[in-house]
């Protein structure tokens, strides 16, 4: 699904990532963990196109194509999508317009017809509840105080909606109670159809519990440093990122 | 994204910049008492009309122009502007109004032809001094409706106009005022009678059209017990390299539970992004609330003009009378706007609202300015003032100047302002949603502006949204 080789990348005038390489299997649900400022929310920016991150070595192939280049919403009409780890807020505009209007650049990136209000709404109106979202949330702006959590339900319910190939989640477990957890991995799981490709960043394995992962890879000083399967989580936890350097040492 | 794929964004094309050819009656550039006769004479008013001119020419003589706002401009040379121009033979019915000016009505959106009129919506149609067509005046005459040009007015209904024009807007209220009633050309009569509510929406639409004249346009509504009118104006200018001078004013009355709505949509000709060109703007417009209950209505979308100086405001005499002034102004290119409202309180347990949108792009200038006064016997009063501004890219600016005055200590004054950018982050999270970064900005934008446009009647509200876009259209690569 995604091949990233040797990636370099630089913010401001510092590199964070030096020279990672991760592939993405099709259908799959890989984590990411590492400690903070290890570089994973570079990582995730580096995929999406983000203006912070400049990409000075490597590439990041995405069914077949290089994407480093691509504009940023081009990259989301191929199907990535990112759940920020920190929404931002938009006064004025109303959630419901913007998600009708996503989606509708994406169905007419497809080549089909776009949705009227009526249409939408019956679509959205299934996911609010499954997500635990008071029915008021997409009339309000756009993340416009939202707490913490009801931003990261609205970033699960865009996911939802938009139906994406590959899901970056950053953090999507921070801030969360035990519920919302629930609710918004639930929603995660939903999307899972053996096709799919799962970007996990974490850096607690409470997550993990409820999304199965098929690998974690261990990123640290901008590099993948380990890859294996959910064992992993056990261990990590246990010992700290410290004992994987000493082990590969 | 760089900043200059966001000016090539925020700089939208100019439109409505064509220019008809038709044969014109104008008078040389100058201004004097005889300039001002042959103007009356032209329109063939009555000796009083004639003499209020002058008296105002002759106070205008005596005044200085303002400068006290936060613009910069050439003098202006106030004899080289042609004060009257009018299509050559000026039209006794439709099918004498040149095929040239209804094309370049029709090209504007606003078909004049009878089959064709917009549908609930009756238009006068200035074309530079004149007024050219007035639609539907035969069915709202059945109701006691006047919706007229003010000088069939001056002629038809002589006892309303020595009565309330100059009566909100006095004839030395200020230089422009006073050059404006000295030498104002056409412009718009309204009264809608005790009890009616207009059916329908009216709506005057300015073009200047003519090289080298001002525009000097007037309008007068009345809206006597009880009665609702909801009034539209709108406006456009060739493209030209010169500055073009327009000061128009506009009273409004509203007696005892009226109620006024009074909706713009400006966007004469901005200039270029060096300045270069597009019309000034300096207007006086002022309702006044006489009657307890009643209520004026401002709201304004600003989008053109190389320099806008207005501040459409609010005298709440009546009792329990309330005021509302509702502004988007956008400058782009090297445009200045000083804009803003005042309300005056008079009356017990008025109130008044302002909310103020100043959106900045390239090297626009952006001032809002309002003074909000509430008088010693206005016992119960309540302001509320909401002004934000929005910048795009770090070459514009925005400025607040609120004044306060508050005489009774029981009234109450809530004041906020606020001053964000577009943030990169917020257009690159609709951008990771799929949405083209041109449309994100609009959305950004249009958000920031809702309150306001949610103010405009219907047809008007997606006028403005689309000229919003145009003005802003290539802000982002
Ligand atoms: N906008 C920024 N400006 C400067 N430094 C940044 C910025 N964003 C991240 N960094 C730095 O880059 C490094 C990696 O950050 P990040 O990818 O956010 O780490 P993680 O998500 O793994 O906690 C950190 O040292 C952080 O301080
Ligand atoms: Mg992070």
């Amino acid at each position: 699904m995604m091949k990233i080789e040797n990636l370099k990348a630089d913010i401001g005038t510092k590199e964070i990532l030096k020279g990672l390489d991760l592939t993405l299997e099709e259908g799959k649900v890989h984590a990411i963990m590492g400690p903070n400022g290890a570089g994973k929310s570079t990582l995730s920016k580096a995929i999406v196109g983000h203006y912070d991150v400049k990409i000075t070595g490597g590439n990041i192939i995405y069914k077949g194509q290089s994407i480093v280049d691509m504009e940023p919403e081009n990259r989301a009409l191929k199907g990535i999508f990112l759940s920020f780890q920190n929404p931002v807020e938009i006064p004025g505009v109303n959630n419901a317009y913007f998600l009708r209007t996503a989606l509708n650049a994406k169905r007419k990136h497809n080549g089909l017809a776009e949705l009227n209000a009526a249409e939408f709404l019956r679509i959205m109106k299934g996911h609010l509840e499954g997500l635990g979202m008071k029915a008021d949330m997409i009339s309000r702006s756009l993340n416009e105080g939202f707490s913490g959590g009801e931003k990261k339900r609205n970033e699960i319910l865009q996911m939802l909606i938009l139906e994406p190939d590959v899901i970056i989640l950053d953090e999507i477990d921070s801030g969360l109670d035990i519920d919302a957890l629930r609710a918004v991995s639930e929603g995660i799981n939903k999307m899972k159809d053996g096709k799919r490709s799962f970007l996990v960043i974490t850096h607690y394995s409470r997550i993990l519990d409820y999304i199965k992962p098929d690998y974690i890879h261990v990123l640290k000083n901008g590099r993948i440093i380990k890859t294996a399967g959910p064992e992993l989580v056990a261990k990590l936890e246990a010992e700290g990122y410290e004992s994987i350097e000493e082990e590969i040492r | 994204m760089s900043q200059k794929e966001i000016d090539k964004a925020v700089a939208g094309e100019y439109k409505l910049g064509f220019q008809v050819d038709i044969e014109t009656d104008t008078v040389p550039p100058g201004l004097d008492e005889d300039t001002i006769r042959f103007i009356s004479n032209k329109k063939n008013e009555p000796e009083w009309m004639r003499e209020l001119r002058l008296k105002a020419f002759r106070k205008w003589q005596t005044m200085e122009e303002p400068h006290w706002a936060h613009i910069h401009y050439e003098p202006i040379d106030y004899q080289a502007i042609s004060y009257y121009s009018a299509p050559k033979n000026p039209p006794k019915s439709l099918d004498e109004v040149d095929p040239k000016i209804l094309e370049a009505y029709a090209k504007l959106g606003i078909p004049l032809e009878e089959q064709k009129q917009l549908q609930g919506i009756a238009v006068d149609a200035v074309f530079d001094s004149v007024s050219v067509k007035t639609t539907y005046t035969d069915e709202l005459n059945k109701l006691g409706i006047i919706f007229c040009s003010i000088s069939e007015a001056i002629h038809e209904h002589p006892a309303l106009i020595k009565k309330y024009m100059f009566s909100v807007v006095a004839m030395n209220d200020n230089y422009f005022a006073a050059l404006n009633s000295a030498v104002f050309t056409d412009g718009t009569f309204v009264y809608i009678p005790k009890g009616v509510r207009c059916p329908m929406e009216l709506s005057t639409y300015f073009r200047i059209n003519a090289l080298g004249t001002g525009q000097f346009e007037r309008t007068l509504i009345i809206a006597d017990e009880g009665s609702y009118v909801s009034y539209n104006e709108g406006c456009s200018a060739p493209m030209r390299d010169e500055n073009q001078l327009h000061a128009a004013v506009v009273e409004l009355i509203a007696m005892k539970d009226a109620q006024i709505k009074y909706s713009t949509i400006q966007n004469w000709y901005p200039g270029d992004e060096n300045g270069k060109g597009g019309i000034y703007n300096f207007v006086t417009k002022r309702g006044l609330c006489q009657g307890e209950n009643s209520k004026i209505s401002w709201t304004q979308v600003e989008t053109g003009s190389a320099i806008t100086w207005k501040y459409p405001s609010c005298i709440l005499k009546g009792d329990n009378s309330v005021g509302e002034f509702y502004s988007v102004a956008v400058t782009t290119l090297a445009q200045q706007a000083d804009t803003g409202t005042k309300m005056i309180h008079l009356g017990k347990n008025t109130s008044s609202t302002i909310i103020s949108k100043g959106i900045s792009a390239m090297k626009g200038q952006n001032t809002y300015r309002g003074l909000v006064k509430i008088g010693a016997h206005a016992d119960g009063s309540r302001n509320y003032s909401e002004c934000d501004s929005l910048l795009i890219g770090d070459q514009c600016g925005a400025h607040t100047f609120p004044y306060l005055e508050c005489k009774d200590t029981k009234g109450h004054i809530e004041h906020e302002a606020t001053t964000s950018k577009i943030s990169d982050e917020q257009l690159f999270y609709l951008r990771q949603r799929g949405i083209k970064e041109e449309d994100a900005v609009s959305m950004i934008v249009h958000g920031f502006c809702k309150e306001v446009f949610s103010q405009l009647p219907m047809e008007y509200a997606v006028e403005a949204k689309a000229l919003l876009n145009l003005t802003l259209e290539g802000s982002v690569g």
